[in-house]
């Protein structure tokens, strides 16, 4: 059955509009580029896609970024408060990270149903965050076993246009290092309470945090994604892309070269294949 | 050894592996596979008519339901259900029964670490179990990578929550017979020598990754062989009940 479908659209090809030959056969569409060494959107086969961070997009959150690869939007914002620390972990903060993919996004996702994207990627980025040590949550901490900061980390999906993984993190990544951590002082009952600039006079309060600070960050994770389609590997996939070819990679590495991750569900890739990703994501 | 593993085990060594299928009887096929004291019980259902409104009606799709032992359903089973849908689909001959669904059911019943290799073991055994058509079986396998940077396979949980950082690496399995010899050679390394998935957590160089993967590969030979004893007797069995 496949012999004389293709013989009907290398005869269609040059009849049909671009774009019907494009949703029609998109797999076909996609090969036809890759044996030029170009993608539908005119990128080399390694290229990723412009990228641009924009630091403090929500004034009212205590952290926040917008970041954009490509189409792919993400919009990130921390928000602090102050909670009782765990018995096992008395000098310890808390990070809580959440993925949303709200119906905005992509024309698959419905209301009321999360996409499948959703759970995975939040997963994903909790882990890599963890993992890879960038946070040391004992910056949390504000007095040793009765108080400490719990970040409400909130990610959402603006716009799904591929590599998901990528601009969520990136976004993570750039609101924790734009992420100031709030004054706060201890008032008489104990209780912590934040400081406004008049009550700078009172002596009363005990100081706990002088100042506003920032988080220290050690080795940044950054992520690549790339699909693999027969001998070809293709950087920082689009949506179409991605729908089109079921093997994709996802590599971690952070500042220090450390791989933090290598995630491959699908066919079968190669070894030599991860020397090529290292060098791809060092051009990132 | 200079590692010293707490149930004695040298640093090549796996748990001792336990596998029996066609366990459940209203299933299609069944497997439960054990690694040490981690158990997965999985149960195949299929494959039935139709597929589910995102999945490519000209493929037959796979649909995994992952049950852990205690508590609700939460994020980490949503992505083991992913890792496993995409593993399954692609050692699975999708274009034979099209339109068609396939259920996988994953019920853990013990985790001591490695629970995802010993998951998708079981899922193979199961499917083959089921006689759903295969293009190859796949083997799992983690291996960790201790604080002094030497890497054991198949760790027990506490030596996984000890260790710097794991993989879990799935590896295609063929009978060398089977596979023609010019599809076999693509670049520099035989097929037999990719990677189907791989999932690793925490931080590790880039070396220490790669020696990972060949020392799983040069595991994969042994787990292959166990399994194939243990679905092997099966059709001589059932061709006795049939008949």
């Amino acid at each position: 059955m496949s012999v004389p479908n293709a013989a009907a659209t290398e005869d269609l090809s040059s009849e049909m509009e671009v774009d019907a030959f494009r949703r029609l056969f998109p797999l076909r569409y996609f090969e036809r580029h890759l044996a030029e060494s170009i993608r539908s959107d005119g990128r080399p086969l390694r290229e990723a896609r412009d990228t641009s961070i924009f630091l403090g997009a929500v004034a009212s959150a205590n952290g926040s970024a917008l970041v954009k690869i490509g189409s792919t939007t993400m919009l990130t914002a921390i928000k602090m408060e102050v909670m009782i620390p765990s018995l096992e972990s008395p000098d310890e903060g808390c990070l809580a990270i959440d993925f949303h993919m709200p119906p905005i996004c992509s024309p698959i996702v419905r209301p009321g149903r999360p996409a499948e994207a959703e759970p995975v990627v939040s997963k994903q980025l909790s882990d890599t965050i963890t993992s890879s040590g960038m946070i040391d949550l004992r910056e949390l901490s504000l007095v040793g076993g009765k108080a400490a900061w719990m970040a409400y980390l909130d990610i959402y999906c603006l716009d799904a246009d591929g590599s998901l993984f990528d601009a969520a993190l990136l976004s993570a990544v750039a609101a924790l290092s734009h992420l100031q951590i709030p004054a706060v002082a201890m008032n008489d009952d104990g209780k912590i309470v934040l400081m406004s600039d008049e009550d700078g006079q009172k002596q009363a309060k005990e100081q706990v945090n002088k100042e506003k600070r920032k988080l220290t960050l050690k080795s940044i994770p950054l992520s690549l994604t790339c699909i693999l389609h027969k001998n070809y590997i293709l950087a920082d996939p689009t949506a179409e892309e991605e729908s089109i070819v079921e093997t994709h990679v996802t590599i971690i590495l952070d500042t220090s070269g450390q791989l933090i991750s290598l995630y491959k569900p699908g066919g079968p890739v190669l070894a030599y294949t991860s020397a090529i990703q290292v060098s791809l994501h060092i051009a990132m | 050894m200079e590692i010293d593993r707490p149930d004695g085990r040298s640093p090549n060594q796996l748990r001792p592996l336990a596998c029996s299928h066609s366990v459940l009887h209203r299933a299609h096929g069944s497997a439960t596979w054990a690694q040490g004291e981690t158990k997965v019980l999985a149960a195949v259902y299929g494959p039935k008519a139709g597929t589910k409104k995102n999945e490519n009606p000209e493929k037959a799709s796979i649909e995994v339901i992952w049950k852990p032992n205690t508590g609700h359903v939460g994020q980490a089973d949503r992505e083991y259900e992913m890792i496993l849908k995409k593993t399954l689909e692609s050692i699975c001959i999708r274009t034979i029964y099209p339109n068609t669904t396939t259920s996988v059911i994953v019920q853990v019943v013990h985790d001591d670490g490695a629970l995802l290799p010993c998951a998708i073991n079981a899922a193979c055994a199961a499917l083959v179990d089921a006689g759903i058509p295969l293009r190859h079986l796949a083997v799992a396998i983690c291996c960790s990578v201790t604080d002094n940077n030497s890497i054991i396979l198949d760790p027990s949980k506490k030596e996984e929550e000890k260790s710097k950082a794991f993989a879990y690496l799935v590896f295609p399995n063929t009978t060398v017979s089977v596979v023609p010899e010019k599809s076999s050679q693509v670049g520099n390394d035989p097929m037999a020598h990719g990677i189907i998935t791989s999932v690793t957590h925490g931080a590790m160089s880039v070396d220490d990754y790669l020696h990972c993967l060949e020392r799983g590969r040069a595991t994969t030979q042994r787990l292959s062989e166990f399994l194939r004893k243990n679905i092997a007797p099966k059709s001589t069995r059932e061709a006795s009940k049939a008949g």
